[in-house]
């Protein structure tokens, strides 16, 4: 069988290789384009490597330029960074926390109205953003919370609550119930018993669930673009729309690009931390198995 | 330490189905408990209902002097070793036997003396930073004892330790429970569907069928003087062999032809008609093997199958049984989770007997031992009240009328 060991073989890396080659060949011609000079891009150059790569574009969005305009848009991306991370962690930690209980709740707990609080949830995460914003828009400038933080967290735990209450209730219900027993005739209260034992043992999909809540507010950009309307609120992705440069008809790519490197950065740093916690299989060796 | 006293306990689910139904058990103070019977018999609940993960819908749950229907688990200081073991993977054996004196906030240097001294006791030394999926099953089952042996609890609680563990295993665990029961002499509730668990380690074993006591006594109590045909059916292995059976005077008819019984047996039978006759296998014996005949009576008949074990053989003796003590039987089989096919006589005959299949042979058997048991309530008409513990009156013909648990 070794011939048919050989060629699985071949075709699974030809497989992987064209799948990784279609996923990352948009980065790297991102990451490319953000050495490339003003020059270059408006030249309509087409080769894939930058001919003079520089660092033009990371010192201009970084402020690090003595171009006193240029440095005002920096502080601009700068601010618009700042409130992507407060607006996207805020409503990570407030959706996981939420969710954690509601989700344990859903798991352990039989009441009336179980059912109808998930496909409730789930209705409500499916909810096309586009019809909410009109409505949103006046009753956020009512309130008083049009172009501010909290404008922008409430909305987007809107979607991120349901999404972490699914995952986290999915995780729950793998966790036998004997261990909170076990924890409970040990002389754990309720509450001892879910920190010190459910919530280790959950930890896999509280990571899970962050990660994927954080993905979401920190692309969003309906809301973001619709809700703000100075750099006090406004998120990276809106902010992005604002650059235009001083050429209408030639867009700085280069920027553009430089940019879109920046915001991926904090996601990526965030993936590879949380991927050693999410370790499959934590719960085995917890009964016979 | 303490004893725990049951009350009348009954449990009711919503649907008004009684798990457990007006069941009372003292276990004193340092005593062996052993809560045994077929599945869906309650003793899990009741094991629960001691540790109290299940509420108590009436009577009275005493530990020591203390009522505790209403106390929550953690507050009646018992320890409970789960079927499954149920051991925190996150935490490593040190952590997982330490763990209650973690939640009682005892001192790091009172922990570390007390996880040391479990862990040495149950040879967990060397697997203290071990995570638990990383053990054997028996080690897994020795940490769970040791995460219950490390607290001065009240009493420890057993709910079928054993199940999960290879044949093998399960001889070695179950001395090692026996032998560490009696040396920390602490009170002891053990929940098992095994019999043989339930002799070998039981200072009183009590016999529960469909929510209700059956007997309670010693395992030599139970397995001489079986107060009804359920525990007769369900101590013993291989089974008790019945038989359907009329007495007149001090002869007993049985399939086989007529054997006489002791005088002050046939007495307290006397005028019954038609009863169930119950032998041990082991109180047959091949007529040939036999010095002193004296003892009992000889029959002849045909044996069906011999299965030859070295130090002692099964001969196989298939019967026909009038239809109303074979319904009784049947009923009684379906109880034990068994299913025969067949009534048959199970014989256990000396290794040395040279009967074979398709034999017409000389069985010899003890009559002094038979039990003579009511078909119609199932009740041992023969047994001796003094020697028998606590048998509960009419409690088979109650089972029988509770449904039968799911499951």
């Amino acid at each position: 069988m070794a011939t048919t060991d050989t060629k699985t073989k071949v075709g699974t890396g030809v497989g992987f290789v064209a799948i990784l080659v279609w996923c990352l060949l948009p980065i790297a011609w991102i990451v490319s384009l953000s050495f490339k000079t003003v020059d270059e891009t408006n030249a309509g150059s087409a080769q894939f490597l930058p001919k003079d790569a520089s660092l033009d574009n990371y010192k201009a969005l970084l402020g690090l330029t003595d171009d006193p305009v240029s440095d005002a848009a920096a502080s601009d991306f700068g601010q618009a960074l700042l409130n992507s991370l407060v607006v996207s962690l805020v409503a990570t930690v407030l959706s996981v926390l939420f969710a954690t209980l509601a989700a344990y709740a859903i798991a352990r707990l039989e009441f009336r109205g179980k059912r109808l609080v998930l496909s409730l949830a789930l209705a409500i995460a499916m909810f096309p953003v586009v019809s909410l914003v009109g409505p949103l828009f006046d009753m956020w400038r009512t309130f008083g919370l049009f172009n501010t933080w909290p404008g922008l967290i409430i909305p987007y735990m809107t979607f991120t609550l349901p999404l972490a209450i699914w995952t986290l209730s999915a995780f729950f219900r793998e966790i036998p119930w004997e261990m909170e027993q076990a924890a409970q005739v040990d002389g754990a209260t309720s509450w001892q018993a879910f920190r010190k034992v459910i919530v280790p043992l959950a930890a896999p999909g509280v990571f899970t669930a962050a990660i994927l809540t954080f993905f979401f507010a920190w692309n969003e950009f309906v809301l973001a673009i619709s809700l703000t309307s100075t750099q006090k609120a406004r998120t990276v992705p809106a902010q992005m729309s604002y650059f235009v440069g001083p050429d209408p008809f030639n867009p700085p790519y280069g920027q553009l690009a430089t940019a879109s490197v920046i915001v991926t950065v904090p996601i990526i740093v965030i993936v590879l931390l949380f991927q050693r916690k999410i370790v499959a299989g934590l719960t085995s060796g917890a009964v016979k198995g | 330490m303490a004893g725990i006293d049951m009350r009348n306990i009954v449990k009711k689910y919503g649907d008004g189905f009684p798990a457990v139904n007006d069941v009372s058990i003292d276990v004193q103070d340092g005593e062996f408990m052993i809560l045994v019977g077929p599945s869906g018999c309650g003793k899990s609940t009741l094991l629960r209902m001691i540790v109290g993960l299940e509420d108590i819908t009436s009577g009275d749950m005493m530990i020591g002097d203390k009522r505790v229907n209403d106390l929550a688990p953690r507050d009646r200081n018992l320890a409970m070793v789960f079927q499954n073991y149920a051991l925190y993977p996150h935490l490593s054996v040190y952590e997982n036997i330490a763990f209650p004196l973690r939640l009682a906030k005892a001192p790091d240097a009172e922990v570390d003396e007390k996880v040391r001294a479990a862990s040495k006791t149950l040879e967990l030394d060397e697997h203290l930073d071990r995570k638990p999926g990383n053990l054997s099953g028996g080690q897994r089952q020795r940490v769970a004892m040791g995460r219950a042996i490390v607290r001065d609890a009240d009493a420890f609680l057993f709910d079928e330790p054993l199940s999960n563990l290879d044949a093998k295993l399960r001889g070695q665990m179950r001395s090692e429970i026996a032998r560490l029961q009696k040396r920390l002499g602490i009170t002891t509730v053990y929940v098992t569907h095994d019999q043989t668990e339930a002799m070998t380690l039981g200072d009183r074993v009590a016999v529960l069928k469909r929510g209700i006591l059956q007997q309670l006594a010693t395992p030599r109590e139970l397995y001489e003087n079986p107060g009804n045909l359920f525990v007769a059916g369900f101590i013993g292995s291989p089974p008790m062999n019945f038989l359907p059976a009329t007495v007149e005077g001090t002869s007993v008819t049985l399939p086989f032809g007529a054997v006489e019984i002791p005088a002050d047996k046939a007495e307290k039978v006397q005028g019954r008609g038609l009863l169930i006759a119950g032998i041990r296998p082991e109180h047959f014996e091949d007529a040939s093997v036999v010095d002193d005949k004296s003892a009992g009576s000889t029959f002849r008949t045909h044996v069906d199958v011999v299965e030859w074990l070295g130090n002692e053989a099964y001969a196989y003796i298939p019967f026909e049984a009038p239809p109303e003590v074979q319904t009784q039987l049947q009923e009684l089989e379906r109880d034990l989770d068994g299913e025969s096919l067949r009534t048959q006589l199970v014989v256990s005959l000396d290794g040395t007997s040279t009967i074979s299949e398709g034999d017409e042979a000389e069985i010899w058997v003890n009559t002094a031992k038979m039990h003579l048991f009511d078909p119609a309530t199932g009740e041992n008409l023969t047994v001796d009240r003094d020697r028998a513990g606590r048998i509960v009156g009419d409690a088979m013909a109650e089972a029988a009328e509770q449904p039968v648990a799911a499951g």
